[in-house]
């Protein structure tokens, strides 16, 4: 009997490990983004981005505080926060997805740099909308990196933008997506 | 019992693993949120004549144009107030997120003011400690160069008031904000002898967002010492409205100052027997500096 127990126990322990190795994981992602009209360049960088990618179930999910964005003028930023993304209502983006392909690729603890197609759900603005792109890994000397970048219409997200300042932003962003490594999770 | 028993651990494990995998984000987001400063408690940094808990950014200058039309109750003669005006001017800049400097000029009594605001205490939430008010002080002075018919000639000291204001302000939540702002205005000479020198005024002023870009405004001061009789308390209420990189405030009030003396010791109208003014502040803020690129 215990010694049953105990093997289940064991048994569970491997397979929880055995699950943990495939994934990776960071807190230190960066999400930039990119809005450029005739009159006004828009930019904003957060570097406090969380990702955790599976490896074994093709998964990859992505969430950014959008209080943790960075802009140049600091009245930009206040705008994003209190009119555009109403970041008290909605605090966060999430990204879930799945990866087309098998991305046992990634594992491999051989150099190389492999493109992968992605598709999944981005979460902003309240709003839930697909989302298809490919991101680039690389890994090196065992240390997986990864970029990706894809656009999305400010209107899909229900960010309005009052028609005094329609000039002065676009009605697309260029969103880019860089994570320098993942760490491995334990 | 013997077979229950590895199927309850089983099956309880199981759990976890499943709960792990609808969210993968949530077993590194340790739900630890960094200290959160709480902005955008008023949309200017004005309350409507009072300064407010909001600062400018460094680098921000913000060019305002106060105006206030005559009082309402003079009727159609006067085009309900609108044949007469009284404006001020400035240029607000912030020299770092906690201290902002300004230099005004009013068309009444022909007064210059300058001032010093600065931010002690920033509302926060998260982290181990919050802090829940933000707490400000303003200093200014206001010189008045109209000129005077007196047999005696005031002098530049006779002309010269001062004020200092201490803000505490909230923003309870992302509609409604709220402040106490107690002003001491001190005027070197004053209209009758028996009038005090030293006058407090307990303000408070109020924001309540109707919309993204629209708020209801109300800013009071009661005025503590002795004026002449014909001195009320000026009261304002209005809305802020939000284009952009503009702030239009649009109210009505009795005060046809709007500097700290103007608007605490000067104040006749009264408000409730139709003696209001329409008035509107129009803010343009310019983004001068730039914040040092982080990326």
């Amino acid at each position: 009997m215990i010694s049953k127990i105990l093997s289940i126990i064991f048994l569970q322990l491997f397979f929880v490990n055995a699950f943990a190795q495939t994934k990776l994981f960071t807190k230190t992602g960066t999400i930039s983004f990119y809005s450029k009209t005739s009159i006004e360049k828009i930019e904003a960088v957060n570097k406090k981005v969380l990702a955790v990618l599976d490896v074994a179930l093709n998964k990859i999910e992505f969430s950014a505080l959008i209080k943790g964005f960075d802009f140049e003028k600091a009245l930009m930023q206040e705008h994003f926060n209190e009119n555009y993304l109403e970041s008290d209502k909605y605090p966060k983006a999430i990204f879930k997805g799945k990866f087309d392909e098998e991305a046992t690729l990634i594992s491999s603890a051989v150099d190389k740099t492999v493109t992968l197609k992605i598709s999944g759900n981005l979460t902003l603005h309240g709003v839930t909308k697909p989302v298809n792109t490919t991101a680039t890994f690389t890994i090196k000397n065992k240390i997986v990196s990864a970029t990706s970048a894809f656009t999305i219409l400010l209107s899909d997200y229900n960010i309005k933008i009052p028609a005094l300042v329609s000039n002065n932003i676009s009605k697309q962003v260029q969103i880019k997506i860089n994570i320098t490594s993942f760490q491995e999770m334990k | 019992m013997k077979k229950i028993i590895p199927f309850l651990i089983f099956s309880i494990s199981s759990i976890q693993l499943l709960a792990q995998d609808s969210s993968m984000i949530s077993t590194i987001d340790d739900n630890k949120m960094d200290v959160e400063k709480i902005t955008g408690t008023f949309k200017s940094t004005r309350v409507i004549n009072a300064h407010s808990t909001e600062m400018l950014h460094k680098g921000d200058l913000d060019f305002r144009i106060m105006h206030r039309f005559g009082a309402v109750n003079t009727g159609g003669k006067e085009f309900f107030g609108l044949d007469h005006a009284s404006m001020r001017m400035s240029f607000d800049y912030g020299i770092s997120n906690n201290v902002m400097i300004g230099i005004g000029r009013s068309t009444l009594l022909k007064d210059y003011d300058i001032f010093v605001k600065t931010r002690l205490l920033q509302q926060t939430k998260g982290g181990t400690k919050q802090t829940p008010v933000s707490l400000l002080l303003a200093a200014g002075y206001i010189v008045s160069t109209q000129p005077s018919f007196a047999t005696v000639k005031p002098t530049f000291s006779d002309r010269s008031s001062y004020y200092l204001q201490l803000i505490v302000g909230r923003k309870f939540n992302s509609k409604f904000s709220m402040q106490l702002s107690p002003l001491l205005v001190h005027n070197n000479s004053t209209l009758n002898p028996t009038d005090d020198k030293n006058i407090l005024g307990i303000g408070g002023g109020a924001r309540y967002k109707v919309s993204k870009r629209m708020a209801l405004m109300v800013d009071y001061h009661h005025k503590i010492g002795e004026l002449d009789a014909a001195i009320t308390n000026p009261l304002s209420i209005g809305v802020d409205i939000e284009t952009g990189g503009h702030v239009f405030q649009l109210h009505f009030t009795n005060a046809s100052g709007m500097n700290e003396k103007g608007y605490l010791t000067q104040t006749t109208g009264k408000f409730f027997k139709g003696d209001i003014r329409f008035g509107f502040n129009l803010s343009r803020i310019f983004t001068v500096g730039k914040k040092s690129k982080r990326w």
